[in-house]
């Protein structure tokens, strides 16, 4: 492949709230540029893991390198670069859109700018991007154009009078987009001579290749076989693989300043490689890394354990694999005297929590219990000292204890007007602090200050309910503060289940107890004797339930010796008491670790 | 090794005959059981049940016949001549037993009480009447083609005709409150002879009942009501000396239904006929035996292949355990831990029976057997799914 002017690159990505069709609009570019044959075309060609397409988001960047023929009779090379579209992923977002010059801002042309699309243009903005809005599905009857232009200059302040009119599903308007990339986003900028400048922007694990890395060349040109140092870990390379992506793998011999493409060099894990940091030449170093770089921070912790304490080796063995390919969430080995064996894991965000626990089930068949989940809270001690809180059971003696501190995000909320009374309430029940509230249009925004702690189980869940799934909720961590945080325990049959405890407000200890206990009593079956629930904060008890013995089971008639009928439903009684824990005598399922923390409100 | 065993806690050997034709269907009913309007080929029946008997008989050679049960379906609908033939058979291929005892299911209507002699003469010595109910209005709720007069007069019959006689009834019935349920109860146990069946009502899978349930439209007592219902049910019936032998079913001491005693006490037994279900214990193993459900396309098995055999399978031991188990402990008398161990290899957890006899809810007899206590029996289900965990 010959060196590229690069004038003729465009590197950009697209900005969209989930289902505003930044996946289908991605498929349309790449068909509409003859980048991968009809015949070959899957949909969403981009989001390859199968959670990523069943819930619309990518987890991981990917890029595309699309070849454009435009009006103007030059050739151009367009990288689509496609973002990671969650805020437990901010970091990594910030790093993809650091790799590009521009974005398509992508708004559905009927239901208008959501909370997360607002996040994401603000982060395209603060990378320096120029901004194309494009409107989609404006095939729809019910797209208004004119409203949604109008909500854009209101709400982002961005002009909307040159928004791209399209409709990805129907294809009107993709040869606009493509005009639009190339007349309306600058190209980059670099200089070839000066020593290698790269950006690592993510990395993942590949079962034939090992890492591959995904970089973005800003300065001097990168080759097969030249010695590299990342200089965020200071660890040293050889290029083995160079190549782009068309969406395969195509390999070529050098990226210059401006291209994206990618690298293998021998690298072991996903985790000898950190997500912005630059990579250099080794006897030729760059004067001075990219800025920005940092390492992955977990925000929510949980407990995983093997529901068949059996499966503990299999559960280390997904977790190390699972690690391999995403650095960014951390483990280590915890006892539980209730559950056993486990590992603690953190994770970037709920969304991440949720990843993981699903993937360990469906890549590696793993039965899991996953306990509350639990913020990072920090402790002043009496004697000066503070430690981080990653698990309530390891909270030291509250006379030790000076002031607990807890995390507090600010969160932005898009609801329809309608629903804003329930949602102001749902901030108000967990504590939120109002920033701001104001309207656009039908809809209102309003700003809170949340304590992660109240967020960290259902919020979402609840929002999504009481407005019928039309609100939307963004949100980033802030700061940590004193909370009057106390430790609630669980007690069933006498029993302290320690899985289930949890750190919560004093105002909040009394529902929070009742809630749970009543919940508990709900989720756990009757058994042949009486089973008591009950939360206790220290030594008093707080709320109580009882689940009632059961008073008949038994069948009536066994006919003709159909002994068959009878031993499959025990067996599958059998197979049952497998997925539940035994707690001294009492069976809980489960589910019900995590069904147990869902408030209804 | 097979013999021994067998020998050591033999409980016999039954054969069962299912014969699946009714008049009608009943609502609550999901029995292998089909309405046929024009006349049902009898003779083409009896070959090929005495293919299917002399299946059976290869397999399991040799075996004493101690009972043969009619079932089904509605057997007294059968001509006599019919079971006539079905029991020459049997008696053809194994040796029966002087004392054999031989049960037929019987419809209380007039028309096949006028049967019962000739039935009677076909061998038949034990009757089981579908009585279900004594009240007209919930008779016809169950979907039941006779009168509570007619149910009775049938009853009389077949005491002067058979040696030994047995009815059926069904509680916990929409609406039924525990008071009516005493009323009724006392008033059948009148007329019980030796032996009565209590069957709690069961909503089964795809019934019409199910059906009504689902849309709101049956009354079914709730869980407590039921329990009451049961509580009344075991009062009354020991008062009278017909305490439950079995879960469902209560007899003077000695009267007990000889053929279902095989099941539960997990004996061998042959079926045969569309939808029966057997046991039999062959050089492999025991094998889990069970044939074609639809009459027509069992006797178009039994024609070409000389067994109407779906299911034929061997058990593994924890399955015979298993079986063990949820049949034996259905009896008052319980289980011999030692033929638990002698078909699994493995013991009873030691600390789930203590557990559970702490709750009061298993008892160890002098004997040295576990038995389910009169607490346990109601949530029986349960106290088996512990002990076989």
């Amino acid at each position: 492949m010959t060196t590229r002017k690069i004038d003729t690159i465009r590197n950009f990505s697209i900005v969209a709230h989930i289902d505003h069709g930044k996946s289908t609009l991605a498929d349309r570019l790449i068909q509409a540029t003859g980048t991968v044959a009809a015949r070959d075309m899957v949909e969403q060609v981009l989001d390859s893991m199968d959670i990523e397409r069943e819930r619309g988001i990518t987890i991981k960047a990917q890029t595309v390198r699309l070849d454009y023929k435009a009006k103007d009779g030059k050739d151009y090379v367009l990288n689509l670069m496609d973002t990671p579209g969650h805020v437990d992923f901010a970091y990594e977002v910030s790093r993809s859109l650091k790799a590009c010059e521009g974005s398509l801002l992508v708004v559905d042309a009927s239901q208008g700018v959501e909370a997360q699309t607002l996040a994401n243009v603000y982060q395209a903005l603060d990378a320096g991007h120029e901004i194309v809005p494009v409107l989609n599905k404006i095939d729809l009857p019910a797209a208004e154009p004119d409203r949604i232009r109008q909500q854009i200059e209101d709400v982002i302040g961005l002009d909307a009078a040159d928004a791209v009119l399209i409709s990805a599903k129907t294809g009107i308007g993709i040869p606009d987009v493509l005009e639009a990339i190339v007349t309306r986003l600058p190209p980059p900028q670099g200089d070839e001579e000066a020593p290698l400048k790269a950006m690592l922007v993510d990395s993942w694990y590949d079962a034939y290749l090992g890492v591959v890395v995904l970089v973005r060349v800003i300065d001097g040109r990168m080759r097969k076989g030249q010695k590299i140092l990342m200089m965020g870990t200071n660890a040293h390379y050889e290029i083995d693989k160079i190549g782009v992506f068309k969406p395969k793998m195509l390999d070529v011999a050098s990226l210059g300043p401006g291209e994206v493409g990618f690298i293998t060099a021998q690298i072991k894990q996903v985790a000898d490689t950190r997500v912005g940091d630059t990579i250099t030449e080794d006897k030729k170093q760059c004067a001075e890394p990219l800025p920005g770089f940092k390492p992955a921070q977990p925000v929510v912790f949980c407990g995983l354990f093997p529901v068949d304490a059996a499966d503990f080796e299999d559960l280390r063995a997904a977790i190390g694999k699972l690690r391999l390919n995403d650095a960014s969430f951390s483990y280590e080995m915890e006892t539980s005297a209730a559950l056993g064996f486990g590992f603690r894991c953190g994770f970037l965000g709920l969304l991440h929590l949720e990843i993981i626990q699903e993937r360990l089930r469906r890549e590696f068949d793993l039965d899991l219990i996953a306990t509350a989940p639990s913020v990072v809270y920090k402790i002043k001690l009496t004697n000066g000292e503070e430690i981080e809180l990653h698990n309530p059971a390891d909270m030291p003696d509250v006379v030790k204890i000076d002031e607990i501190l807890e995390p507090w995000i600010r969160a932005t909320i898009m609801t329809p007007d309608d629903y804003l009374g329930a949602v102001l309430k749902l901030c108000q029940d967990r504590r939120g602090v109002q920033i701001d509230l104001n309207y656009v249009g039908k809809r209102a925004m309003a700003v809170y200050d949340l304590p992660l702690n109240e967020v960290v189980f259902d919020f979402y869940d609840r929002l999504k309910s009481i407005s019928k799934g039309y609100a939307s909720f963004d949100y980033h961590i802030t700061d940590y503060r004193v909370g009057d945080l106390v430790k609630m325990s669980i007690l069933v049959n006498a029993e302290p289940v320690d899985a289930l405890s949890m750190l919560v407000h004093r105002t909040r200890a009394d529902s929070r107890g009742r809630q749970m206990c009543e919940k508990l009593k709900e989720l756990i079956p009757p058994h042949m004797f009486q089973v008591p629930i009950q939360a206790a904060i220290g030594g008093k008890i707080i709320a109580r339930e009882t689940v009632r013995a059961f008073r008949k089971d038994v069948t009536a008639k066994c006919y003709g010796g159909d002994a068959t009928r009878k031993r499959k439903l025990l067996e599958k009684q059998k197979e049952g008491k497998k997925k539940m824990r035994q707690f001294g005598r009492v069976e809980i399922p489960q589910e019900a670790f995590i069904a147990a923390l869902k408030m209804e409100d | 090794m097979a013999a021994t065993i067998r020998n050591a806690f033999d409980p016999g050997f039954g054969v069962y005959v299912h014969w699946p034709f009714c008049l009608s269907k009943c609502p609550y009913c999901d029995f292998n059981s089909h309405v046929r309007k024009g006349e049902v080929d009898e003779d083409r029946f009896v070959d090929a049940f005495r293919t299917e008997i002399a299946h059976r008989a290869a397999l399991a050679p040799g075996r004493e016949v101690r009972s043969v049960f009619f079932g089904g379906g509605t057997p007294s609908l059968m001509l006599p001549s019919t079971l006539e033939a079905i029991l020459r058979a049997i008696a053809d291929y194994w040796p029966m037993a002087a004392d054999v005892e031989v049960t037929l299911e019987a419809n209380p209507t007039s028309v096949e009480a006028s049967r019962f002699r000739s039935f009677k003469a076909a061998g038949v010595n034990r009757a089981s009447l579908g009585v279900q109910a004594l009240n007209d209005i919930e008779l016809r709720a169950l979907g039941r083609q006779h009168s509570v007069a007619e149910a009775l007069a049938a009853l009389d019959v077949a005491n002067k005709i058979f040696e030994r006689t047995s009815f059926d009834l069904i509680y916990a019935r929409p609406q039924q409150t525990p008071a009516a349920w005493r009323k009724e109860l006392e008033l059948a146990l009148g007329r019980v002879t030796e032996h009565v069946s209590l069957y709690q009502l069961t909503i089964e899978p795809e019934t019409m009942f199910e059906r009504m349930v689902d849309a709101g439209k049956l009354d079914l007592p709730d869980v407590d009501t039921q329990r009451a219902l049961w509580d009344v049910t075991q009062e009354v019936t020991a008062r009278a000396g017909l305490p439950a032998y079995e879960v469902s079913n209560h007899a003077r001491p000695g009267s007990e239904c000889r053929h279902n005693l095989v099941y539960w006490r997990y004996g061998e037994y042959a079926g045969v006929g569309p939808g029966a279900h057997g046991r039999l214990i062959t050089p492999r193993g025991r094998r889990a035996q069970a044939t074609e459900k639809h009459p027509e396309m069992w006797l178009t098995c039994v024609e070409t292949e000389g067994h109407g055999l779906v299911e034929d399978d061997l058990l593994s031991a924890e399955q015979e355990g298993d079986e063990f188990l949820l049949m034996g402990l259905r009896l008052r008398e319980g289980i011999d831990p030692a033929r638990f161990f002698a078909l699994t290899g493995k013991k009873l957890s030691q600390s789930r029976v203590a557990e559970l006899i702490g709750d009061g809810l298993v008892e160890l007899t002098r004997d040295n057997r576990i038995r389910v206590s009169s607490e346990g029996f109601p949530v029986l289900d349960a106290v088996v799914a512990d002990l076989a965990a």
